[in-house]
């Protein structure tokens, strides 16, 4: 586990900057520390893990950031004033489920988004329903409680400011980000 | 439609004299509505040292037009603090109905800086009776804080309700990348940034006192309740539970916060002390409860819920029970914000998709839209309940708009090259 931790602060901001396509990731500057400090990782030898084969375990770290990996795929997308998780979601829902359940220290944060209009807290806590959502998926699909936290931004951090349909639909959005990208 | 561009002069003028300005952007303000029946007042020349008191003259004439409820009147060669009953006659003939003369004097040793007197009468001109006046004794730095004094002293023997001139707004600015709480005079002078973040800033809202500001901040990634202390910019964490934490309103007597939490799921209503303890849940819904606002009396909390399918005004009882609806018509009403007299409701309706500001009368439940701005979000009152802040959108920009309790006066408050949003008007100081 401490290996797969070492890996994975390597593979942190590559992590970041692979991940461009998607904007929330981006925008996290000054990512917060986790909790697990570094101080865990110089204790053991730090095993350098075979990341370049692409027929590994398609639930390792190495996936997260892997293009042709559904878990790279971290947004999910709401209908207006709704927060039903749609069908074309469950399968990568179903990738992060068993992520997690595969890589159980490892944690996650789901920010949950709302479109512009309409109150600022109101559609907080829009946002805040996606995440519970997205979260709720997760936990059934085997995902501890204290793995994963479910926050909302409301309407604070769009990826697209034009007042258009289409634009208000790709704010509609829950994104799960993993240790190190939070 | 009358531009305020133009008091830009004299408001220079004031700023030489108070080095405390700060450097940031102004506010700028335009008046786009005005009352029907505005009380006709002459307004002289304050005599003393000519920078001094025009300075100070300019700040009463803007404070008393902007309100919408006076119409300004030239006093001729008029000028006297006690006006006589031949002065009377001829601004009665100018169509004045109120008259105020005043003076700026030296006073003091200037060891500490210049020390200044202001005194002023007001008079009713029809009646050709002296309806009062005041003294105050004040540095160069407080000229503007004078001067709305005296228009507060002037709004309210006319008007019948205490003027709100001296009183603060706080507000946040985003330009790219960061973010301002910024607090400013009513009218939108002396801007100082309270907390400058580059994550959002969303809800700041005043404590009774006026000493502190609650607000919502995403510098952890995540909203956080603070309470920031204006006077030392010292703050503390007041909920930051796992998930979101937001929507704080500060009880009547500044003890106890009404927050929104998710640390149970969907967002719901809780309160808590001020210094962060001492959690109790207030409501349970299946939904989301958010928006919390207490009544002037304390008993209520007025709140946003989606528990009958569609977001609508509801109010519990501040010790819980059942919730009861306050909002009937159409399918988006947010944001509820007792009057001070607790008799009236501000909110945002959602007509034919425009979001616009709306007043309930809560006796009668008669609802009235006061904008024709479709993006309409944060009413806050005025304290004499007169007026009502709010955010809005115009070309494609935030700006903050004032309109009275009848729709008829307005205001624009804009500033260059930045959204402004998020508004909150401080209480009266006493």
């Amino acid at each position: 586990m401490r290996t797969l931790l070492a890996v994975f602060a390597l593979a942190a901001p590559l992590l970041i900057t692979a991940c461009s396509s998607q904007p929330p990731a981006a925008e996290q500057s000054g990512a917060k520390v986790e909790e697990r400090r570094p101080t865990n990782i110089s204790t053991p030898p730090v095993v350098p893990p075979p990341v370049t084969t692409a027929t590994i375990d398609p639930y390792s770290v190495a996936a997260l950031k892997d293009p042709k990996s559904i878990l790279s795929k971290r947004s999910v997308f709401f209908d207006y004033d709704q927060f039903v998780v749609k069908d074309e979601f469950k399968s990568l829902l179903e990738a992060h489920g068993k992520f997690l359940v595969n890589n159980p220290k490892f944690k996650m944060l789901i920010q949950g988004n709302a479109d512009e209009r309409g109150s600022r807290e109101y559609n907080l806590a829009l946002g805040q329903k996606r995440a519970e959502a997205v979260k709720k998926a997760l936990l059934l699909l085997g995902a501890r409680e204290d793995q994963v936290e479910s926050v909302s931004l409301g309407e604070e951090k769009p990826v697209c400011t034009d007042s258009t349909e289409e634009c208000w639909a790709r704010n509609r959005r829950g994104d799960m980000l993993y240790s190190g990208e939070f | 439609m009358k531009s305020c561009h133009a008091c830009a002069a004299p408001l220079l003028l004031a700023s030489l004299l108070t080095v405390a300005l700060s450097a940031q952007a102004q506010l700028s303000i335009e008046i786009t509505g005005a009352g029907a029946n505005r009380i006709p007042i002459s307004i002289a020349d304050f005599a003393g040292e000519r920078i001094v008191s025009l300075a100070l003259t300019s700040v009463v004439r803007n404070d008393l037009e902007r309100s919408g409820w006076f119409r300004l009147v030239e006093p001729g060669a008029i000028a006297a603090v006690d006006a006589s009953a031949a002065n009377l006659a001829e601004l009665k003939t100018r169509g004045a109905d109120a008259y105020v003369g005043g003076s700026v004097s030296p006073a003091g040793a200037p060891a500490n800086g210049q020390r200044y007197e202001t005194r002023f009468q007001l008079f009713d001109v029809q009646k050709s009776a002296a309806l009062g006046g005041h003294s105050y004794a004040h540095s160069g730095g407080q000229l503007r804080a004078t001067a709305h004094r005296v228009s507060d002293f002037v709004y309210e023997k006319l008007t019948g309700e205490p003027g709100v001139f001296s009183t603060r707004i706080a507000y946040v600015v985003k330009s790219t990348g960061r973010f301002e709480l910024q607090v400013a005079d009513s009218d939108g002078m002396n801007a100082q940034a309270a907390l400058a973040s580059r994550e959002p800033i969303i809800s700041p809202t005043w404590s009774p006192d006026g000493s502190k500001l609650a607000y919502v901040s995403f510098e952890s990634k995540k909203p956080i309740v603070y309470v920031h202390d204006l006077a030392t910019g010292r703050r503390h964490v007041a909920a930051n539970f796992k998930g979101s934490n937001s929507a704080p309103a500060w009880s009547p007597d500044g003890k106890r916060l009404a927050v929104v939490l998710t640390k149970d799921g969907n967002s719901q209503l809780y309160t808590l002390n001020a210094d962060g303890s001492s959690t109790t849940r207030l409501a349970s819904s299946s939904g989301i409860d958010t928006e919390p606002q207490y009544s002037p009396d304390g008993q209520w909390i007025y709140f946003t819920s989606d528990r009958g399918g569609s977001p609508q005004i509801y109010r519990i009882s501040v010790g819980g029970g059942t919730a009861e609806r306050v909002t009937f018509e159409g399918t988006y009403n947010v944001t509820p914000r007792l009057s001070p007299d607790g008799k009236n409701m501000a909110y945002v309706s959602r007509n034919s998709g425009r979001f616009q500001l709306t007043l309930m009368d809560l006796a009668t439940k008669q609802s009235q839209i006061l904008t024709d701005t479709a993006k309409d979000e944060s009413p806050s009152f005025a304290p004499n309940g007169r007026t009502i802040l709010y955010a809005s959108e115009v070309n494609g920009r935030g700006v903050l708009g004032t309109v009275s309790v009848d729709g008829r006066i307005k205001q624009k408050l804009s500033i260059q090259a930045a959204d402004i949003r998020e508004p909150s008007w401080g209480p009266q100081l006493k």
